[in-house]
């Protein structure tokens, strides 16, 4: 029975992740390892007797369980890769924003843009400025569509 | 022949706006030969309009960036401005304008890349806690040990690099907590570092960015950060 539902469950992730990518929600870069755990749970549920198999090989008294341990791993290397892909943002960002700063200076310097007391004013909405445009970065992808 | 070398002194500032002032008139007494580059890390007082108003470069960060990105902001800005010689210096007002002469002194004499004001090597009127005390001579002792050579002051912010020292940081320095890893970095790269005497001053005002809960926390980023930069590839 427990094979029903993990069939139905590998299949839905696979085809939501297949969706996401066609309406460009997601990269392919990042679908990977979406994908290969799918796979890996549809291969591991979809004959009963290649689950004991394996299950017994490796010890696990209880097949089922290793379905769990599978789908662990797949999710703590999901994490991972998760925290490299932020890392590397965090520098690209970091790079970004010093070059806006230096930009801004040259700018300055030009006489494109003029100081003045005036600027204090706009300081106060600084906090709330950072926070948004999260999550907006999905939308463009809409066009394709 | 001999020509001036053009100097920069950076200054990193967050929320500063009680200190900001006083160092710059500091600086521009003693060094009256350099200029002046705050790098405002996104305060949200009027440490850059006042540092502004006091006829300086500012250059602002729109979020707040962290020390080590708003060093190397500044690095960045001397490396684009062919400076020969950049200068660190705190903004709370700690270290001391009248000292930046023996920062300079070998760096004009190309005795070394980077060179480190120190507390330690003479008596400075510096008083750290004991479990701070205990934490900077272990950091020393580390140093000394992987970069063969007598480091007593790894945590100085105090320190004065050449123009190879500046290209290096403009495309490489440590996010946060910088000084220490930033040594580490520089002897990997065959990078020579002096260490010269220097006089500081207790902080007039403001907090220091290490508070007791964040120092276990500070040791350990930092150890972590030299293993790591032991065992990375030279980039």
């Amino acid at each position: 029975m427990y094979q029903i539902f993990s069939v139905l469950g590998a299949l839905v992730i696979f085809g939501l992740v297949i969706d996401f990518i066609r309406r460009g929600l997601l990269k392919e870069k990042y679908s990977v390892l979406w994908l290969a755990s799918a796979l890996a749970i549809l291969a591991l549920s979809i004959k009963k007797s290649f689950l004991d198999t394996i299950a017994i090989f490796l010890g696990v008294d209880y097949p089922p369980s290793l379905l769990f341990l599978v789908a662990l791993l797949f999710v703590l290397l999901m994490l991972l890769h998760f925290s490299v892909v932020i890392s590397i943002f965090h520098e690209k960002n970091k790079v970004l924003t010093q070059e806006i700063t230096l930009l801004k200076n040259t700018l300055e310097e030009a006489g494109v843009i003029v100081r003045d007391e005036a600027k204090k004013a706009g300081e106060a909405e600084k906090a709330p400025k950072v926070r948004k445009g999260r999550g907006a970065g999905g939308r463009p992808a809409g066009k394709k569509s | 022949m001999k020509k001036r070398p053009k100097t920069l002194i950076i200054i990193p500032a967050y929320n500063e706006e009680a200190n900001i002032g006083g160092v710059i008139s500091d600086v521009m007494e003693n060094v009256s030969e350099a200029h002046i580059l705050v790098v405002d890390d996104g305060s949200f007082d009027s440490t850059a309009t006042t540092a502004r108003r006091h006829g300086v470069t500012v250059l602002s960060h729109p979020y707040n960036m962290g020390i080590g990105a708003t060093m190397q902001t500044g690095y960045k800005y001397a490396a684009k401005k062919g400076y020969d010689i950049a200068v660190q210096v705190d903004a709370d007002g700690q270290h001391l304008a009248d000292q930046i002469t023996h920062l300079l002194g070998p760096l004009i004499e190309k005795k070394a890349d980077l060179v480190v004001g120190s507390r330690f090597i003479a008596e400075s009127g510096y008083r750290p806690s004991l479990a701070r005390s205990a934490g900077m001579a272990f950091f020393s002792r580390l140093v000394s040990f992987i970069i063969k050579e007598k480091v007593t002051d790894t945590t100085s912010g105090f320190r004065a690099a050449g123009r190879p020292c500046i290209e290096f940081f403009s495309h490489r320095y440590p996010d946060d907590y910088p000084e220490v890893e930033a040594l580490v970095l520089l002897h990997k790269k065959g990078f020579s570092i002096m260490e010269v005497p220097v006089k500081m001053a207790e902080r007039k005002g403001g907090r220091s960015s290490i508070t007791p809960v964040w120092s276990l926390y500070y040791m350990i980023k930092v150890l972590l950060a030299i293993m790591v930069d032991m065992l990375k590839r030279p980039d």
